[in-house]
């Protein structure tokens, strides 16, 4: 499983694709918003959670299809099939793998773009801890999307599509936890919500998503 | 007509919206089961005489 | 005689030929009685004036809105486990007509709230909750569309469809905790203490009555245009093999 875990990990680095480019995008999203909704300061200061939580989500959704597509075309994914390890356990090596590579360095680029959008103070606190509470359910969600589209030729606009309305839950706990951290209310609750999705979709989803893996294989 | 007040144009349009949908639900689903139907028979004629 | 013998196609359409025309009917009497009641017959509110007339469209579509996806989750329970053609494909039977009334609820609720509320649109929980569930519905039949296999999409749905069931009430109650709500509580439980009035509950009892039956009888002719869609598919797969 480790070895898994490594060759991905060496797979999303070395294409140069998953990796970089889903950083970049969320840098050039973040810095289209000032030119869509004017580069007032309070403005910005105000939306700034929201957009930073968008910018992550989206460009976690934009890598999703590397998680298993180029697995499956070349074969590889049947072998792991009947690999002594489980599917399921596949089906999570890979999210962790995705989020390893995708999650985490938007977790720790956050901050960072929070300064071009005039995050208040406690704002950089909290976007970091929530992004890494809730990346990893974005990435869990996102292979059980990739699972059930990985057969298809055009999968990519049908897998936003059903993935987005799967964020929802984890979208809105995670930017009300920053809204309310940095307006100084209490954040246990939807903090406690967010880390409970993620927990959950971490538990329960590899199951859905090697279920649709193997009705894929067939 | 009944005495609908200051609200007779949302009332009316609601209704109207409401039963278009429905109709065009019902119409939608009527074509599409004839047309399934008449091919699923042509299909079988062919099948039993080839 | 037990219900599982409905899962033969063969059985299913012998069955429901019989009963389309008498469900049809049915839906067709209770759906022009309780929206004909309701539009001539019902005095206005004292608040609401005239618009609550709307109610007896908003909220059977509504209801069945939910229904519709709760009988898909069902059913699709039922393929997983027991391999039911007739039930997958009464569930993807169910969506456009879940779609129409969650779309119904939406416009008429909409309609209702510019001159009460002020506005089309507020996101409020319950209006929210609504269009995160017209979405799931989108991605639904998307998911049916784009799969030409129809025992691959029958199951890749179903497990769509569970997962979509938990993150939908998920977000109800995200979408509760993220805003308080305008949208008033409901009027017809069985413990509320405030309930509609009689002269607004019986034509709403009768309309809700028509939208349940209409809902039956389109799912049942949907799902015998699928069965036969399938029977189409697996004959032209057939030819072409030889």
């Amino acid at each position: 499983m480790i070895a898994l875990l490594l060759r991905d990990i060496r797979l999303a680095v070395r294409a140069g694709g998953g990796f970089g480019l889903a950083l970049a995008f969320f840098l050039i999203v973040t810095t289209l918003v000032p030119f869509g909704v004017g580069p007032q300061n309070a403005t910005l200061a105000l939306i700034a959670p929201g957009i930073l939580w968008l910018g992550a989500l989206l460009a976690c959704l934009l890598s999703l299809d590397r998680i298993f597509a180029t697995d499956f075309e070349d074969g590889s994914l049947d072998l792991l099939a009947t690999a002594p390890i489980p599917l399921e356990g596949v089906v999570a090596i890979k999210a962790l793998a995705h989020w390893l590579t995708t999650g985490l360095p938007l977790t720790l680029v956050a901050p960072f773009l929070g300064v071009l959008l005039n995050l208040p103070g406690p704002g950089y606190y909290w976007i970091t801890l929530t992004l890494a509470f809730g990346t990893p359910a974005l990435s869990m969600i996102g292979a059980f999307g990739a699972a059930l589209t990985v057969g298809l030729k055009r999968g990519g606009l049908l897998m936003s599509i059903l993935v987005l309305p799967l964020y929802v839950p984890t979208l809105i706990f995670g930017a009300e936890t920053v809204r309310r951290g940095t307006e100084g209310l209490a954040t246990g609750t939807p903090l406690a919500l967010l880390g409970g999705i993620t927990l959950g979709a971490v538990a329960l989803l590899p199951f859905a998503a090697a279920a649709a893996l193997r009705v894929n294989l067939r | 007509m009944p005495e609908l007040g200051k609200y007779a144009i949302e009332v009316t349009s609601a209704y109207a919206v409401s039963i278009l949908l429905l109709v065009g639900l019902v119409v939608l689903s009527l074509r599409r089961g004839r047309s399934v139907a008449r091919a699923l028979k042509n299909a079988e004629e062919r099948h039993k005489n080839g | 005689m037990s219900l599982w013998e409905y899962a033969n196609p063969r059985r299913f359409m012998a069955v429901t030929d019989r009963w389309m025309p008498w469900v049809f009917g049915a839906a067709a009497f209770c759906l022009c009685t309780g929206l004909v009641w309701g539009f001539f017959f019902t005095p206005a509110d004292f608040r609401q004036g005239e618009s609550v007339k709307i109610i007896y469209l908003h909220v059977p579509a509504a209801m069945m809105a939910i229904n519709a996806w709760a009988m898909m989750l069902v059913a699709s329970l039922i393929w997983l486990i027991r391999r039911h053609h007739v039930s997958a494909l009464a569930a993807k039977a169910a969506a456009p007509v879940g779609v129409t009334m969650t779309l119904i609820a939406l416009a008429t609720g909409a309609i209702w709230g510019q001159p009460i509320w002020g506005t089309w649109w507020v996101w409020d929980p319950r209006l929210t909750s609504f269009l995160i569930l017209f979405l799931f519905y989108l991605g639904y039949i998307a998911l049916w569309a784009a799969i030409e296999d129809p025992d691959t999409a029958a199951d890749l749905t179903s497990v769509l469809c569970l997962v979509g069931s938990v993150f939908a009430i998920l977000s109800r109650y995200a979408a509760l905790f993220w805003n308080q709500g305008l949208h008033q509580g409901a009027s017809l439980s069985m413990d509320a203490e405030e309930n509609v009035s009689d002269v607004f509950y019986f034509p709403l009892l009768m309309s809700i009555a028509g939208f349940v039956l209409l809902f039956v009888a389109l799912v049942l002719m949907r799902t015998r245009t699928e069965i036969r869609a399938r029977r189409l598919y697996a004959l032209s797969l057939r030819e072409r093999m030889s």
